[in-house]
């Protein structure tokens, strides 16, 4: 999910590489400073402890596939810019991809990572993505292909203290200022959950309940957080935060999805678009 | 006194007699406090894109005239849109998707391999339900009588209801005695727009039609809602209730997208004395399974391809007996063969109030891999084994019990020492302690 962060490396990153002499080749790898390494292992511990302990229904040559999808799309869509290939940003999307998404033959997994890292170089609006690979391809594929589906109920509670720890973990040491979306997010989906608990007269339990989604954390810390695909400043993201849980909480609750903060974020992804050009006239590489 | 339906499981039913009660979706509500036992209650699910077919089964045992439920539905019925089926076509659904032990025996280590496989399969008791009732005059409650049928031996009301007051006032003065926990229950239904099914049982009709139980009651009807209502059944305050629903639809395997779904521990070797008691076994194993995963997970007992099965405990369904359970895109007569367009998932929940506090929401997924709840007992070859060979299968017999020793052990939580000591009743000859004479292998 946050692929984001791969077009926009963090301050330290960006320091190395202007240092670098111009004409230089680029190194392959990002310095280990890039807080993008903390968020592949967050999201592969969170992928195995998936596999090993709670038993997804998935093959490791599913995570393969997506992964090499991703990169596939990253190295074409990179080539074509004429850009040095940088591995993290698809590894992240792959990632996130694994976590939620499902599908029967294995090539739609490859599909999937081809799509949501294809669509950062094909689908741009004043020279960024607009839309979060990862969203992009958990809304259309299984809107597209019988085979595909989303999982997202597979947590149970050993899981959900897993996702909380990675999430924090990699958000905290990669990237706090993108806390406030995460923040924001869950809040408002609380509150919602709650709210619609007390219109219905439902006990307490139930918007517990709900709020222990892993699908919900996954997408709190992993995906909204994505910063390339959220507006630039602190009240825009905690506005975009509150009405992607807004729309979400609505085509949940309506039936519309099963997943609804996913689909709320590509419906919502336009108007971020604008928003960035309207509101943050600075030139962005990429 | 109200019941509450969600099913109780037929596995457990058969496999657990002792099995909580439960009943459909919806809470079954018996009029007095008529003791009622009933304890098995199926439901099943055709889903096809918003299309959806419920059969409901249960073991209600009482008086028919004692016998209602009320469902929550999302649309008010048409006359067409219910019926009532057969409950064999549910047992048979039951065999063939039951969770099966299977053996096999070990061949002579002396001789060329040959194996011998035999499948007794667990079955469920039959299904009986019961019931009475007859519809009641329309209130100034708020309660309004949108159609009234009646349909084989039942009498049905469809009702659409302001408020959870007028509705459980309704009720009570129709006969019903509801707990006061249905109440917020049935106004959170209220608020979200669902109707209400209330079934009695029409003892005119019933007479007519005979037998000693209530036939099942089917619904089908068009909704983006794709769920399972648990929460009445809950009311009642009996504690965990037992739930099995088999699910059929074209692309593949349901799941529960508020819950986690696992899978059952499956081909696992056990030993043989199991067999016996295969029952006891896989009602403690659950217990177990369920308690691993804090009550919380739904479990999957049976995935498959409708057209074969393998090892099978029943034969495949045929299309007619699919059709009468809502299967409508199956062609008339014959029967499906391997890859057919239907798959069928066997889901066991075992819930209360506070582990599934919200109804199921449940979702095809386009996973057509094979699952069932399998279970491997082996036979120890018993002929003369008096060879280099034999002395080596010996070796491996005795790891293999006390592997099969431990697995059963961890499963159900039984006592490794009772387990070992019931093992070596049936070990025919072979010294389980596996203390072989140290003089044995000297010279080998």
């Amino acid at each position: 999910m946050t692929d984001a962060a791969y077009d926009s490396p963090a301050p330290s990153v960006e320091k190395t590489r202007t240092r670098r002499p111009a004409g230089a080749p680029a190194p392959l790898l990002a310095p280990l400073r890039d807080p993008r390494y903390g968020q592949i292992a967050a999201q592969a511990l969170l992928i195995s402890f998936g596999v090993l302990a709670l038993g997804f229904n998935l093959s490791p040559l599913a995570a393969l596939a997506a992964a090499a999808g991703a990169l596939v799309a990253e190295y074409l869509g990179r080539w074509a810019q004429g850009r040095a290939f940088d591995p993290l940003s698809p590894l992240i999307t792959a990632g996130s991809l694994t976590l939620l998404f499902r599908a029967e033959p294995l090539w739609l997994f490859a599909l999937a990572g081809l799509l949501a890292v294809g669509s950062k170089f094909l689908i741009r609006m004043g020279g960024r993505h607009i839309f979060n690979p990862a969203a992009l391809s958990l809304f259309i594929l299984p809107l597209t292909f019988g085979g595909a589906w989303l999982s997202p109920g597979q947590w149970g509670a050993l899981g959900l203290a897993a996702i909380a720890i990675a999430g924090v973990g990699s958000v905290v040491a990669g990237r706090a200022a993108r806390l406030d979306t995460t923040l924001a997010f869950l809040a408002a989906w609380a509150a919602l959950s709650f709210g619609r608990a007390l219109y219905f007269g439902d006990p307490m339990s139930i918007p517990i309940h709900q709020l222990q989604s892993g699908a919900i954390l996954v997408f709190a810390f992993f995906m909204i957080s994505d910063p390339a695909t959220t507006p630039p400043t602190r009240a825009g993201r905690i506005l975009h935060a509150v009405a992607v849980a807004g729309l979400g909480f609505w085509l949940q609750t309506s039936w519309i999805t099963n997943i609804g903060p996913v689909w709320a974020l590509i419906f919502a992804a336009p108007l971020v678009g604008v928003l960035r050009i309207v509101a943050q006239p600075r030139p962005k590489e990429t | 006194m109200i019941r509450s339906m969600l099913a109780a499981l037929t596995a457990t039913a058969l496999l657990a007699p002792a099995a909580p009660a439960a009943a459909f979706c919806g809470f079954f509500v018996a009029k007095a406090d008529t003791k009622l036992f009933n304890d098995a209650s199926k439901v099943v699910m055709v889903r096809d894109q918003d299309r959806t077919v419920i059969t409901m089964v249960n073991d209600y045992a009482g008086d028919p005239k004692d016998f209602a439920m009320v469902i929550p539905t999302p649309v008010v019925l048409k006359r067409k849109q219910i019926n009532v089926g057969r409950s064999a076509d549910v047992e048979h659904l039951d065999a063939y998707t039951a969770p099966r032990i299977v053996e096999y025996r070990d061949p002579d280590p002396c001789a060329p391999p040959i194996v011998a496989l035999r499948v007794p399969s667990p079955r469920a008791k039959s299904t009986a339900p019961i019931s009475d009732g007859v519809a009641r005059r329309q209130r100034s409650l708020g309660v309004k009588i949108e159609a009234q049928y009646t349909v084989g031996e039942y009498d049905i009301l469809i009702l659409s209801a302001k408020k959870s007051d007028g509705l459980q006032i309704w009720l009570d003065e129709n006969g019903y005695k509801t707990p006061a926990a249905a109440k917020p229950i049935l106004a959170s239904y209220i608020a979200q727009g669902m109707k209400f099914f209330v079934a009695k049982v029409n003892l005119k009709e019933k007479s007519k039609v005979g037998g000693e139980f209530l036939r099942p009651l089917q619904i089908a009807f068009e909704s983006k809602k794709f769920m399972l209502p648990i929460r009445l059944g809950t009311a009642n305050g009996r504690g965990k209730q037992d739930l099995i629903l088999f699910t059929l639809t074209r692309t593949g395997r349901v799941e529960t997208v508020n819950y986690r779904t696992a899978k059952i521990p499956s081909n696992i070797d056990i030993p043989l004395f199991v067999q016996k008691d295969f029952g006891r076994f896989y009602k403690a194993m659950f217990a177990r399974a369920s308690e691993k995963a804090g009550g919380r997970a739904v479990f999957t007992e049976y995935a498959w391809d409708m057209g074969w099965c393998d090892p099978c405990a029943a034969d495949p369904l045929s299309n007619d007996q699919l059709r009468r359970l809502g299967v409508y895109w199956v062609p008339k007569g014959g029967r499906a063969r391997r890859g057919v367009n239907v798959f069928v998932t066997r889901l066991h929940v075992r819930y209360d109030a506070k582990t599934f506090p919200e109804d199921l929401r449940l979702t095809v997924t386009g996973d057509r891999k094979n699952f069932q709840g399998r279970y491997v007992t082996r036979h120890p070859f018993t002929g003369d084994i008096s060879c280099a060979a034999g002395d080596a299968y010996r070796r491996r017999l005795l790891q293999r019990w006390d592997r099969e020793a431990k697995q059963l052990a961890t499963l159900t939580g039984w006592d490794i020492g009772e387990i070992r000591a019931k093992m070596a009743k049936s070990a025919k000859g072979f010294d389980l302690n596996g203390n072989e004479p140290w003089w044995k292998s000297i010279w080998d």
